[in-house]
């Protein structure tokens, strides 16, 4: 063995546990931070008793309550399923958005510039209008799916040039699609507001109406996309070269493609279904875990997950807290702080951050 | 491993035929050079070697076993390939790069071993790019990004390896520095090498043998002396030129003149007014 190889170990064995180490950083400072918003609302809870009221409620726990079944139900029966809802949104868009811009190649590429997200609040929309009853609860989030999955492959369609997928005709196609399906969306919000009263807020994002029934609904079709899209971060590294190259690797791309756009497109139709359109997330977030990590997918997907739950919780927290008793559509928060965000990528051309 | 045979292979694009019937054999520890004007299915056969493409009709063997059927990461243990102007994403490391070279040898939960990084490291030691392990790709120059490639198709450990056109937009002394590395590697690892290039002078001085191609068949092959001929460039390129062996070895030199007037009107020929 010489002498630089060692280094090269050391070097990314230092590298691996830098990465596990902010993995775990950022995953304890989700939960203090989670347990903190918990307290912040109409009512202030102390901290400690937040914990206490949390833990009483896992099994095995045998606790003498002193608080009020009010302040119980405040946090484990309105807050905390919110929490959890915002959470989940964000680490799907998080890692839907790192996964686009992995599969395409593009900084740019997010569930709502392809129009994978506007795919699923269509079919999110549709499911609340219509009276169909046969799949219970799995109505709206198995619609949503469908109409991501099914704008997704028009898209893909559409862009496709010969066998490949040029990146250009990728976004073009996407934006087109996408403003389609607002119109389209806008009108039937239009027709049947009086049947809807609350679809506006829905569209611009919204927590207020999260409840343990959507978070059991979506846990599994986002775990599910998570863990396949985890699997895969390495042959996303390799298809960074190009194509061509990670084929020459050993990787079969056109199924990988395949196979990661289905789990993204689950995991952004899991994200809008219940919570609305919420922009910027999926642009943001793996940025920013880039410029700090670099952009190995096997560090860059996960911690992409935890910031995004991050955001999302803390801009969900924000909306319901700045204007008491009014709240602020979460996507609107998101975009006032995502587009500056944007802006500042697109200046510092530079220092390339793909 | 000691020669790759190709037999009777046909390629093209949807029905548009490419290479017709074409049969060599790249050995182990020498150079091949495939050498013809732009568009005689050089690149086409690269492509179809590494299964980017499929191989229409022939037949792919590594000594007696047929590869026709392989999986693409079978293949990529057996064949490497640095292709013509490879795209390379900006921010990562050189070292990041190299060690994509193991992904063959890597299933979806397992990460790189010690044996993976060692071999990374020996295969950016042996190319020297050891010193630029942390740059990232995009403050790269053209010559250290063609190194970090060769020395990343080195890390998958193929006895193998294809070159498209590996010293284009190289200037002459990268391309000579590029060239020898190839020679090198070639001769301390027994690797079979086959290497595509316009550049007849470099091909001559570099490969041990070629074959030069005419509209997708094959039109000589052999020595370097006996393919670098005035007749056959004539015959190839449509251009007169002279050949002179090289003052230090005698390899053929070739100095173009001018194109060949023929009365074909396929051929293009400037207007004498």
């Amino acid at each position: 063995m010489t002498i630089s190889s060692i280094d090269l170990e050391s070097k990314i064995t230092r590298r691996r546990r830098f990465a596990r180490y902010s993995i775990a950083a950022l995953a304890a400072a989700l939960l203090v931070v989670a347990s903190l918003v918990l307290t912040i609302g109409s009512v202030r809870i102390p901290f400690l008793q937040v914990w206490a009221i949390l833990i009483s409620h896992l099994p095995l726990v045998n606790s003498t309550a002193d608080w009020s079944a009010t302040t119980d139900m405040v946090i484990t029966g309105i807050r905390l399923p919110r929490i959890l809802l915002a959470g989940m949104a964000g680490a799907a868009l998080g890692v839907a958005g790192a996964t686009y811009q992995g599969l395409f190649r593009n900084p740019l590429a997010d569930p709502y510039l392809i129009g994978v997200a506007q795919g699923a609040a269509l079919g999110a929309v549709f499911g609340f209008l219509v009276p169909w009853t046969f799949l219970g609860g799995y109505l709206i989030p198995v619609l949503a799916f469908l109409g991501a999955l099914v704008s997704v492959s028009i898209v893909y369609l559409i862009a496709k040039v010969g066998k490949t997928l040029p990146v250009t005709t990728l976004i073009l196609a996407g934006v087109a699609i996408g403003s389609f399906l607002i119109s389209v969306m806008s009108y039937i919000t239009l027709i049947s507001a009086d049947k809807m009263p609350g679809i506006l807020s829905w569209l611009m994002g919204r927590f207020s109406l999260a409840n343990w029934q959507q978070v059991g609904l979506i846990a599994p079709f986002l775990l599910i996309g998570l863990v396949v899209i985890f699997l895969f971060a390495r042959p996303l590294n390799a298809m960074q070269l190009d194509e061509e190259q990670a084929e020459q690797l050993g990787i079969n791309v056109e199924r990988t493609k395949l196979i990661l756009i289905a789990a993204s497109t689950l995991v952004t139709a899991a994200a809008v279904c219940f919570v609305g359109t919420i922009g910027f997330v999926g642009i943001i977030v793996p940025h920013a875990v880039r410029l700090i990590w670099g952009p190995d997918h096997r560090t860059l997907l996960p911690l992409s997950a935890l910031t995004g739950a991050l955001l999302l919780i803390l801009a969900d927290t924000a909306s319901r807290t700045l204007i008491p008793p009014t709240e602020i559509p979460v996507g609107i928060i998101t975009a006032f702080l995502g587009a500056p965000f944007f802006l500042f990528l697109l200046r510092r051309k530079k220092k390339a951050v793909f | 491993m000691e020669k790759l045979e190709i037999q009777n292979i046909s390629l093209g694009y949807d029905h548009h035929p490419v290479v017709t019937n074409l049969s060599f054999q790249v050995i182990a520890g020498e150079i091949l050079g495939l050498i013809g004007p732009n568009g005689c299915g050089k690149s086409t056969i690269i492509k179809a070697l590494s299964r980017v493409i499929s191989l229409g009709s022939g037949q792919i063997k590594l000594d007696d076993k047929v590869l026709n059927n392989l999986s693409r990461s079978q293949l990529a243990k057996i064949i490497g390939v640095v292709p013509q102007n490879p795209s390379m994403p900006d921010t990562f490391t050189v070292a990041e790069i190299v060690l994509l070279g193991r992904t063959p040898y890597l299933g979806l939960l397992r990460q790189e071993s010690a044996t993976d990084l060692r071999i990374t490291g020996w295969a950016m030691e042996r190319t020297g790019i050891t010193n630029l392990a942390g740059r990232r790709m995009s403050e790269l120059s053209g010559g250290e990004r063609q190194r970090v490639t060769i020395a990343r198709v080195l890390a998958q450990g193929t006895g193998i390896i294809l070159l498209d056109e590996p010293t284009a937009n190289l200037d002459i002394n990268h391309q000579t520095a590029i060239l020898d590395l190839i020679r090198d590697l070639c001769q301390e690892n027994k690797l079979a090498v086959m290497i595509t290039l316009h550049d007849l002078n470099l091909a001559a001085q570099y490969c041990d043998r070629l074959i030069m191609l005419k509209d997708g068949r094959l039109f000589a092959q052999g020595s370097p002396q006996q393919v670098v001929t005035a007749e056959n460039i004539r015959a190839v390129y449509a251009m007169e030129s002279q050949i002179y062996p090289h003052p230090l070895n005698a390899l053929p030199v070739v100095l173009v003149s001018h194109k060949t007037e023929t009365n074909n009107s396929n051929n293009i020929s400037l207007s004498k007014n």
